[in-house]
């Protein structure tokens, strides 16, 4: 590309914010009630995390991949690259987070990061859902974890700051993780931001605390 | 590109033929509403040929991937554009899913409509040109494209030789090279002086107007019928003007919206031969297709557009 220097974000973005919308809303009805499934497993998973019952991670692992390939599949690969071809990127990224929880399991659930973590869950089935409906969206255009990206990687990021890798190899693929959790939220910052659209400042949150209770604990 | 009619004779023919009392039993009714001989019509230098000032874009409009009810709306645009007297519908491979969406919308009306189609050729890979043009070509389901561009300057180097075959073998009709948002006019001027092309599709409105300076005199010099595009800056341009009243003036050449006072502004210029808004509102693109009626501004006229929208 040359006088790349001339290009602005707007100049990538090539769909409308409201077609943008409407895959979620279209999404949510093909696969209606999984989203609400899944959102209420995630709350389960946060709350019995929240009070401490750890070994709730240990499923919470297979549940996140699982969810993370559906949003790969689901979401991305079949709705959004056909307005967005640089999502292919995107599912390719969720992708590698479904094999990433997949071969995770090995880690050690630990509560030292457990309020940074439970808060993310927290955002991610309690907060999105209810974002269309706070920028004045019908609230069949909900985001809901393990069909919407956003939630999904949030909560994945949540999840991960409540195990604690039990090997050398294992803290490589936890840190592994939490990059790809902390890339697609700052992905989707941009284009939201680029869409002018106020929730972008969300995934932007659900990163910094991420990182910032990632570094916290390794300091 | 013309399109046969369900019996085998194309518009043009008809027409040429002499027959044109026969075209009610000929053509179906969305052909014969079309008031074209109230819509500018423009030539295209290289030929003579004569189409509609005001063309249809794609980018971003049209790009709303499966959404059926989306999808049932650009084809009430595509069809509320051609019973308005629109023909030029242009679009690229860049533009996600608006090549299947224009094909569905133009599959019901058949050869019915007289569709001037301008695609373009946008890879890095000289190899892989002609293999998308094809798949292009099977979204819109049409026999042929009427007009394909080298997207961006993109590898041009090698498309054009290639899209230059294609038209002496009789694939295609028109070849051009686009540009947008002001980039790289050193090198468009550059392939205007130096190839011989039949259209530039560049960005020109009363605020980007750069293309004054040199690249639209070049192109009426050198035969080359001009498309602009980017006419709103992408809708942003109406939606700031939204807010202003439309001043009493603009009546004096006919516009009743911010976007026909745009619209005549670019198509007052003389090189330009046809604009392409995009829209996937049917009540914008008749609007749109109502700028190319009735008086356009003269030079004054024009500074004073520029003058006014410059300074809201």
């Amino acid at each position: 590309m040359t006088e790349w220097w001339t290009y602005r974000p707007a100049d990538f973005l090539m769909f409308a914010p409201d077609t943008y919308w409407r895959l979620f809303e279209l999404h949510n009805a093909a696969w209606w009630p999984l989203g609400l499934l899944a959102n209420v497993l995630v709350l389960a998973l946060s709350l019995a995390l929240w009070r401490g019952h750890e070994r709730a991670a240990r499923p919470g692992m297979a549940l996140m991949a699982t969810l993370s390939a559906l949003v790969a599949w689901g979401f991305v690969w079949r709705l959004y690259v056909p307005i967005n071809w640089g999502a292919q990127a995107l599912a390719g990224l969720y992708a590698l987070a479904a094999l990433g929880w997949v071969l995770l399991p090995g880690a050690q659930p630990g509560a030292r990061r457990a309020r940074a973590g439970t808060l993310l869950l927290l955002m991610a089935t309690l907060s999105w859902p209810l974002m269309a409906l706070a920028d004045g969206r019908p609230f069949v255009q909900a985001e809901l974890i393990g069909l919407a990206p956003d939630p999904t990687a949030v909560a994945g990021l949540g999840l991960l700051l409540h195990v604690r890798p039990g090997s050398r190899t294992g803290r490589g693929l936890w840190w592994a993780l939490l990059v790809l959790g902390v890339l697609v939220c700052l992905i989707s910052a941009a284009t939201l931001g680029t869409m002018d659209q106020a929730q972008a400042f969300a995934p932007l949150a659900a990163a910094a605390i991420a990182l910032g209770a990632a570094i916290r604990r390794r300091a | 590109m013309e399109h046969p009619n369900p019996r085998g004779l194309s518009r043009r023919t008809v027409l040429g033929l002499g027959l044109a009392p026969l075209l009610p039993s000929l053509v179906p009714p969305l052909a014969l509403a079309q008031p074209a001989s109230a819509i500018l019509q423009r030539s295209i230098a290289s030929t003579g040929e004569a189409i509609p000032a005001i063309g249809l874009g794609s980018w971003i409009t049209f790009n709303v991937g499966n959404d059926p009810q989306a999808r049932a709306r650009c084809a009430e645009v595509v069809r509320a554009f051609f019973a308005g007297g629109g023909r030029l519908i242009d679009s690229s491979p860049m533009y996600g899913s608006s090549q299947p969406v224009i094909g569905q919308a133009l599959a019901p009306l058949g050869g019915s409509v007289p569709l001037f189609s301008a695609e373009k050729v946008w890879t890095g890979s000289a190899a892989r040109g002609p293999a998308q043009i094809e798949q292009s070509r099977a979204h819109w389901g049409v026999p042929r494209f009427d007009l394909l561009q080298v997207h961006n300057l993109l590898a041009w180097e090698e498309h054009l030789p290639m899209l230059q075959r294609m038209k002496s073998d009789g694939r295609l009709r028109y070849i051009g090279i686009t540009t947008s948002e002001g980039r790289r006019h050193d090198e468009l001027e550059r392939i205007l002086r130096t190839q011989t092309v039949d259209f530039v599709q560049l960005t020109y409105n009363p605020l980007d107007r750069e293309a004054e300076q040199r690249l639209l005199p070049l192109a009426r010099e050198r035969g080359v019928a001009v498309i602009v595009n980017r006419t709103f800056r992408e809708g942003q341009l109406t939606r700031a003007l939204a807010r202003h009243p439309l001043p009493g003036w603009a009546a004096e050449v006919g516009a009743t919206s911010w976007a026909q006072l745009i619209l005549k502004f670019v198509l007052a210029h003389p090189a330009v031969t046809c604009a392409i808004p995009a829209t996937r509102q049917v009540a914008h693109v008749r609007e749109n297709l109502a700028a190319a009626r009735g008086p356009l501004p003269d030079a004054a006229q024009r500074e004073r557009i520029a003058r006014t929208i410059g300074a809201l």
